[in-house]
Parts: C-alpha cells; structure tokens; sequence
C-alpha cells in the first residue's frame, strides 16, 4: 500500500501522518503537493490521506478553499475511482466541503477551540479503519479543533445510520452516548463517517496522536492496522 | 522632497516626546554632527528604547552566567540561545513578554507575542517544537480581569494553533497587582541540526537585502502616534496602536524559511519584531562591521502614502530580512513564490557601516549603524537603588498570630477554590498541547513537559516558573527559588536542566525601590543558576509595568520568569507526578518546617499578604535535585511531584488524581498542622516507590545529605493525613475544575 499525504498551504498534521504511516507503520509514503494535479501514481489499493490543520488559514470557512485545490480536484476523480481517502480533523473538513462526504463541521457548542482526550464508541467494523476493532469497542484518542459540530439534516442522518456509514461517536468511559460527553454537540454524537462506497472516511479526533507507546496511548493505532489489513 | 513630518527638524522636546531625554538628544546631535530629521530621531527612539538596548538593565544582566561548554552562542550573539543537545543536534529557545499590547487588546497581543517569539527561533534555522507561557492576571472576580483572561487564552490558543506548534504547558497566576497591568510571557523551543544555523549577520558588501513576508502596514507605530498628532495636524485616527497577527502567513513564512535556508542562499537573515526595519537593519549591519542602503519606496507596503519613519518603525508581523548571496536571488525567489509569499529586494549591504535610507531619492536617514545598537553607541545607565519600604514591614510578621482553623479539611476545600490553585484546564485545553506527537506528558502529567526527540532515545523537558510573591518579599531568595523550582520541576520528570532563558517584568527603573527589586533579583537570580550550571542564554527585560491606583501608582511584583530547559538522555527516565499503584510507598524528600510564609494558604484564607519568603537554602536544594536524578536513574522510584503552592498536602492531592487513588499519611510531626499541610517552605519532593525500596531510599538521601521521611502509603480509598479522613480524591477534583469556569464560562 502507498500512502499519499495531501499538504496544503497551513496543514500542519502532514509531518505526522508522515511519520505514523511511514515510520510506526511501515508503509512506503510521500506527501503531495497541493498545486499537484497528476495522481496517476496512486491505484485502487492505495490510500491518500488529507491531514489536519489549518488550510488556507481555514479563512472563510474550514476546508471552504482547500476544496478548489487543484490536487482536490484529483483526489475527488480518485475516489469515484474507488480509491481510498482519509480525511482527519482539517481533511475531514475539507472532504465534506468537497462532497466527497455528507454534512457539515460546525463550531464547537461552546464555541471554543478543544484539545483533549475523547471516548469514542465503534459503530460499525464492517469498514476499512475499524475492522481490527469489535463491534461497540470504546477506545480513547484525542480531538483538538474548534469546528468539529457534525451537522447534517434528518434525511443525511437517516442514510448514514440506514447504511452503517457511522464510525464513531463521543461516548463515555463505558460507551454511553451522553450530552456531557458529546464534546463538540455533533447530532447523534457522530465523530466521524464514511461514504456510502465504504472508500472515504472522515473523523474528528487524531488517531495519529495515539498510536505510539512512547506516547502514552496506542488505541489509535487499531485504525492504521485495519486499514493495512484491508488494503494489503 | 516635501515638507513631511518624516524630514522635519527636531529639538529636544519632540526627542523627550519620543523618551529620549536631553542627554540622549545631546548625544545623537554630537554622533551625526547635526540635528537630527524626524525620521531619524524616531530610530534612535526605538533602537535606545529598553525593549531594544536594555540601557538600564544590561550592567546587571552581564553579572548572570553566561558561558557553558553546552552553549553554541554567547548570550545576545543571536536573536535566542542555542544549546548542544548531542546527536548533532542543537536547540533553539528563548522567552519574551508582550504584556502592554496584551493589557490593551488581548487577543492580538497575545497572539503576536506568540508569533515574535516563534519567529525569533525560526530566523536561527530551528523549527519550532514546542511553546510554552507565563502569564500573570489580576483578581478574577473582576469582569476587566475576565475579559482579558479569555482575550489572552483565546489568542495564544489561535496563533499557536493555526501555527502547529504545540502549547505543551506553562503556568498562570491571579493577583491584584496585575489588574491593570496582566504579563504575557510566550516562550518558543526549536531543534535544528548543528551547523545548519543561520546568523543574523549582513556579511559581504554588495549582497542584496530583501524583505519577505507580509506587507508592512501602519501598524504598532507607536512613537508615531504622538508624531502625527503633536507635529501634524492631520489625526492619527488610521494608526492602530496594537500589531494584528496572522499564524496563517507565519505558517508560510516558517516554511518558506527553513526551505530557503536549504538552498545555501542565505547569508543571514532576521525577523522584524520590535522597531520593525529599522532594528533587522542596524542590528544585522552592525553584527558584520558593515552599512546598507535601502530604497523605501521598494517595500511592499499595505497602504498608500506611507511615511519613511512609518515605513521603518512599522511593526507589521510575519515579515523577515534576509541577506542574500549575490547570484543566487532566483533560488531565494523560487522558494518564496512556491509558497505564494512577497519577496523584494529593497537594498544592499555596504563597505560605509552606516545606514542609509532613501525615499524618493533622497537620502532620509545617514546613521552609522553601530551607534544604534547595543553594544556600540546606545546608552548604559546604572539607576540608583534602595531598599524597598515594604521589605522590613514584612519581616515583623509573626506566625502566632495566625490563628489555626478548626476545620482543617474545610480548610484545604476553600483553599482548593483558590484561583492560583485550581485546574488550568480551561486555559490549556484551548491550546493544541499534541500537535508534531512528541508530547509525552498528555496520558502522564509530570512535573516538566516532556517533548521526545524523533530519531532519538532522548527528550527535552521544559519548564516556566516564577513564583512572583516570593520574589516580592525577598528578591533575592525569590529568585533563586525561581530558579530552583524550574530546576526541580525538569530534575523530577528525569531530566538534567541545561539552560535559561529569562523575563524580566518588573517597575519603573526610576523608582529606586524597584530598581532594587531587579538588582537583588539578578543576584539570586545568577547565583542559583551558577549553582545548577544552567546558563543564562538570553530573554527579554520588560520595564514600566504598573497598576494605576486612586491615589498612587503601583509596581507590579517583580516576576522575573525563569524559562529553563533540560535533556533527558534516556526516554526510559521519564517520571510522572501521579501515584500509580495502590500499597506503593510514600516518602518525603527534604523536611517540613513550621513556615507559612508567603503561601497560598496565609493569602487565601488569612488575607495575609505581608509576610518574608519562606525557608530557602540553595545548598539543601541542589542536594535534592542530584538525590532525586540519582534515584530516577537508578530506577527506584514510580513517581516524583515537587511540593509548590498549596504545600505538602496539595502536592499529595495532585498526585492522587490521575489514577484517583487515595493515601494513608502519618507526618509524624511536631510543627503547626496547617504549616505541615499547606506551607510551602521550599526543597522538598513527594516521592511514591515500590515498597521494598524505602529503606535504600532512606540509605540514598541520607548518603547525599538530604532528610528524608517514608510517610506512609498508596491507597484505593480516602486521603487520610494523620487519621484526618480528607475524603475522597473525586470530592477536590470537582472543586479543583470547577473555580477557573464559574468565572469565565
């Protein structure tokens, strides 16, 4: 598997995507330049992921302008091609404003920027990030954003609970979906989704935080080895 | 050219209208010849401004250490100090005040310092790590204090956030004498491979000056102010006082400097901070013996119609000077356009040493450059000083009158409400403490924050601290205690302390009390540091901070913030605060003492502020810090939490919370219950070790002439101290996270 690391101008997440997916993980890995517009490298086993941080500043809107990118442009043709995309925090911004996802990321309910460790609830295994988890396994890794309110109108939350595209919620130690625990107020607690092709994924918190011993937190990792597992 | 402010003449009250007394006119006048135009009397203004020649500090600041084989730069030589970390590498880092800008608009105040204080680490060729801050605050029950709590926390959070350098710690205190007048102290660490560096020089006549960056606008301008409004009559309604941040163009700007730095263009290069251009420019040509010749109207400028002394005191951000080898201006420029950033020539270095600025071709400003700086022509002064009034008032102060409390779990409640002593959560979790995952202190608090070295076995361990009250009631021991404190704080979390970088908050000079206050501060200061061989690498003075009261005005207290450093040369050394294992050991390092000067507790729940520092020997102290390095290195204990604010019992507390355990204590002790559980006489560690190794322990502390005491042990239930059921650990957390969001949220 190749992994392709999108680098916008203000992502600043890609050194470490870089380093888990290369380094912790093995896996032969390269950033992409934004003003790219040649993906041909990357096949149907491959995985482009679209890092966290701050794209174009987040002016406008976060992820509002990455979108017009041209490397964005490529990246939408890869996945109708049935390539994988990984969007976390930032790049899952930027990939529902692309569409290449449903729904919106609103501000935070408390209008803060948050930076902590969050419970999250495995919704579905049947997915190529939790297929090494089991079905309702709370595992712990943090958010750090101020625009992570998943939004989306009842008809979009019917469809993605209707296919099992729902890969996470906020939940407690125990795995409880409660309001306290709901760190951001996303509807149904939602942390992150998929596409209905089951190709494009995008979540909140940061894996690539958790997924070193030395660290103190290694539950991250589970997504990057079922995401190798289903792409090798 | 026209008759503009910038060429009008000048005399000895528009020079003491811009803080240059006539002595310092005078001596302009004797260096030029003749009189001085605006334009150039506005960058003797600022270059002899404290914030850029330390006038009236440098006498003193020369007495710290500055020297250690570790050391790559002198202190001053560069724009931060730069350490041998080993493996090649080397580390960058520095700390800086922003506290006016911060009192008057917090969230771009904060914001900027954020940014200068990363940008004087990345013009050295470092990228920035990690960032820390100090911040000192007024009463928090007042709304002025609230507003600018969240102003400061909401623009540090912004700047470094949008920036990806993670905010790993730092630390926050509430006092009155801050009201007015909150600190706002940013400090940044870089890492950059040894010999990849690039000094702030302007080497080789004839190599073009460019500008990179932002445009310069007619921001933080402040001597100008005045100008336009006392020398024009045009208003000065366009001129915001306070510099507007944007990370996301100093997000491109570090980039687009560490690239440029790889292609061997640069031959030195220098942020634009205080004084803007005309500060990058005299600095760097007097740093090589060398002049420049600039053409104003080539800088990129964000408004039309910009004046030269505008142009040059303009404190626009996100902007960098840059001299570059002859020739090789397209590989600069490629780098530069890549990354969609403004990058013009605007001059060149000269063989004159002086500086020359033309506007519309003519010549504004002919200054020799050395006569700006520091160092060369900018003035010394040595202020008188005398013993502060306050000082022997303190020292009447008597402990039996305090009366002790009944109840003394009440007690330890209301004391847990103390903003100085409850969770800082609300604070730090708007800033991104994780970001480049080498921060390895998140899922293990410690008493240092702890940023792994990739590619290494190593970790650099960082630390702020100033305990301000202490350096009140005796600036001399104050500071050491500082010192000391950082010192113990990076000694606890497994790590030898190596270097300093300092912020000097204090008065006005002129007050001779103050000025004693930074004499007998710098002495401490210097001595404790020579102590743990940790030299001062550079920092930052800043002066003139006061409260304005009804009837007087009000120094705030002397904080001179340590910022310290150190390297952990094996990550397996890594040690939390937190207790880990019920039936583990608790043992004292150091000795309690019947002392409850200047705690938390006498001003909290005695509203006392009018007491001496409390118990302090330099000695004892360093004999604990090589005690508890030993026992980390010889792998004996599991956890080690220094005793700070709130005493011996808080520091027992604090290490019950991550894993919510309790203890069962017996101090054994004949001093003053509330002196044993709340004073804070200094030199002391909680340790908790596996049971069978107390007795070696003892053996150890004993060997090194340290006291020491087992105090008891480890539990899964209530915090018993001396059969004193205190409760259950959950009962302080809800207090303890709870105060600082009653007030801001």
């Amino acid at each position: 598997m190749n992994v392709g690391v999108v680098v916008f101008p203000g992502s600043n997440c890609d050194d470490d995507m870089m380093h888990v997916m290369g380094e912790v993980m093995d896996c032969n890995t390269h950033k992409i330049w934004h003003k790219e517009s040649d993906l041909s490298a990357y096949g149907s086993l491959d995985c482009i992921v679209v890092p966290g941080g701050f794209s174009y500043g987040d002016y406008l809107r976060s992820g509002a302008i990455a979108r017009y990118s041209p490397v964005m442009q490529e990246v939408s043709k890869f996945a109708q091609a049935g390539g994988y995309v990984f969007g976390i925090c930032n790049g899952f911004q930027v990939l529902t404003e692309a569409q290449l996802l449903p729904g919106v990321l609103l501000r935070n309910r408390d209008q803060k920027f948050i930076c902590q460790n969050v419970y999250l609830r495995t919704e579905t295994t049947n997915s190529a990030l939790t297929n090494k988890l089991q079905e309702k396994e709370v595992i712990k890794i943090p958010i750090a954003h101020a625009d992570g309110r998943y939004f989306a109108d009842e008809n979009t939350i019917k469809s993605l609970n209707d296919n099992d595209q729902i890969l996470f919620s906020y939940c407690d130690a125990e795995g409880n979906n409660t309001d306290a625990m709901n760190v951001n107020g996303s509807v149904q607690s939602i942390a992150g989704i998929m596409n209905k092709q089951r190709n494009v994924f995008g979540m909140m918190p940061h894996p690539e935080r958790a997924s070193e011993d030395i660290l103190g937190n290694t539950q991250g990792k589970k997504l990057f080895e079922s995401l190798l597992a289903h792409l090798n | 050219m026209e008759n503009t402010v910038s060429n009008k003449q000048t005399d000895a009250s528009i020079a003491s209208k811009l803080g240059l007394n006539e002595e310092e006119f005078e001596k302009i006048k004797s260096i030029l010849g003749r009189v001085p135009n605006f334009t150039e009397l506005s960058v003797f203004s600022v270059m002899w401004s404290e914030h850029c020649s330390y006038k009236n500090s440098i006498t003193y600041l020369k007495t710290l250490p500055r020297s250690g084989s570790a050391l790559l730069v002198e202190a001053g030589e560069e724009n931060a100090g730069l350490v041998d970390i080993g493996d090649g590498m080397a580390c960058a880092f520095k700390i800086e005040s922003h506290n006016h800008p911060s009192a008057i608009e917090p969230y771009q105040g904060a914001a900027t310092g954020v940014g200068g204080i990363h940008r004087d680490i990345f013009t050295m060729g470092a990228r920035p790590i990690a960032a820390l801050n100090s911040l000192r605050f007024g009463d928090l029950k007042e709304a002025h204090t609230q507003h600018l709590v969240k102003g400061v926390v909401k623009g540090i959070g912004d700047y470094g956030n949008c920036l990806g350098v993670p905010t790993i710690g730092g630390e926050t205190y509430f006092n009155d004498c801050y009201n007015q007048n909150i600190l706002v102290n940013a400090m940044s660490i870089g890492t950059v491979k040894v010999g990849h560096t690039v000094s702030a020089a302007a080497d080789g006549p004839g190599n073009p000056v460019f500008i990179v960056g932002s445009a310069t606008g007619k921001d933080g301008i402040h001597g100008a102010t005045f100008a336009s409004a006392d020398l024009t009559e045009d208003s000065a309604d366009d001129l915001p006082a306070v510099q507007v941040g944007d990370p996301f163009q100093e997000k491109l700007l570090l980039e687009a400097s560490l690239e440029a730095i790889q292609t061997g263009a640069i031959v030195g290069m220098q942020d634009m901070g205080a004084a803007g251009i005309s500060c990058s420019t005299s600095e760097m040509s007097a740093k090589s013996g060398t002049g420049m010749r600039i053409d104003l109207n080539k800088v990129p400028t964000r408004q039309a119609d910009m004046e030269p002394f505008e142009i040059l005191l303009s404190e626009s951000q996100e902007r960098m000077l840059i001299v570059c080898k002859k020739g090789m201006e397209a590989e600069l420029e490629a780098v530069f356009d890549k990354w969609d950033l403004e990058c013009e020539i605007i001059g060149e270095v000269t063989d004159t040493k002086k500086l020359e600025f033309y506007f519309n071709g003519e010549l504004v400003v002919d200054i020799p450059s050395n006569d700006l700086v520091l160092g060369g022509g900018a003035p010394v002064y040595e202020r008188s000083f005398k013993e502060a009034a306050y000082y022997k008032e303190l020292q009447s102060f008597n402990i039996d009158n305090i009366e002790q409390p009944k109840d003394l779990v009440q007690t330890a409640k209301d004391l847990m409400a103390s903003p100085n002593l409850s969770s800082k959560r609300w604070i730090y979790r708007q800033y991104d403490s994780m970001v480049r995952t080498n921060s390895m202190h998140t899922n293990d608090p410690s008493d240092g924050f702890l940023i792994r070295l990739k590619g290494t076995q190593k970790a650099i361990v960082a630390s702020v601290d100033c305990n301000a009250s202490y350096v009140y009631a005796d600036p001399y021991q104050g500071a050491m205690i500082a010192v000391s404190e950082a010192a113990r704080n990076i000694a606890c979390t497994g790590a030898k302390p190596l270097a300093v970088t300092n912020c000097l908050n204090f008065g006005n000079p002129y007050n001779p009390e103050v000025y004693w206050q930074f004499v007998n501060a710098i002495k401490g200061m210097g001595e404790a540091c020579r102590k743990f061989d940790t030299p001062v690498t550079g920092g930052n003075v800043s002066f003139y901070n006061q409260t304005q009261l009804k009837d007087k005005v009000e120094p705030v207290h002397p904080t001179p913030t340590i910022g310290m450093i150190g390297l952990m040369e094996d990550l397996s050394h890594q040690t939390g605060l937190s207790f880990q294992n019920a039936e583990d050991a608790i043992v004292l390092l150091g000795s309690n003492k019947n002392d409850i000067n200047q705690s938390e507790y006498l001003k909290h729940i005695h509203q006392e502020k009018m007491s001496p520092v409390p118990y302090f020997n330099l000695e004892e102290e360093a004999n604990l810090q090589n005690l508890i390095l030993s026992l980390i290195g010889d792998n004996k204990i599991v956890s080690a939490h220094d005793i700070s604010e709130g005493g011996l019992f808080f520091c027992l507390l604090e290490s019950c919370m991550n894993k919510q355990l309790g203890f069962t204590v017996s101090a054994n002790s004949s001093i003053r219950k509330d002196a044993l559980l709340f004073g804070e006489c200094q030199s002391r560690i909680v340790i908790s070790c596996r049971k069978n190794e107390v007795d070696a322990i003892l053996q150890a502390a004993k060997n090194m002439n340290v006291e020491a005491q087992a105090l008891g042990s480890v539990t899964n239930g209530n915090m018993y101290f001396d059969e004193l059921d205190f409760g259950h650990v959950s009962d302080f957390i809800n207090i303890f996270d709870s105060t600082l969001p009653s007030y801001l949220d």
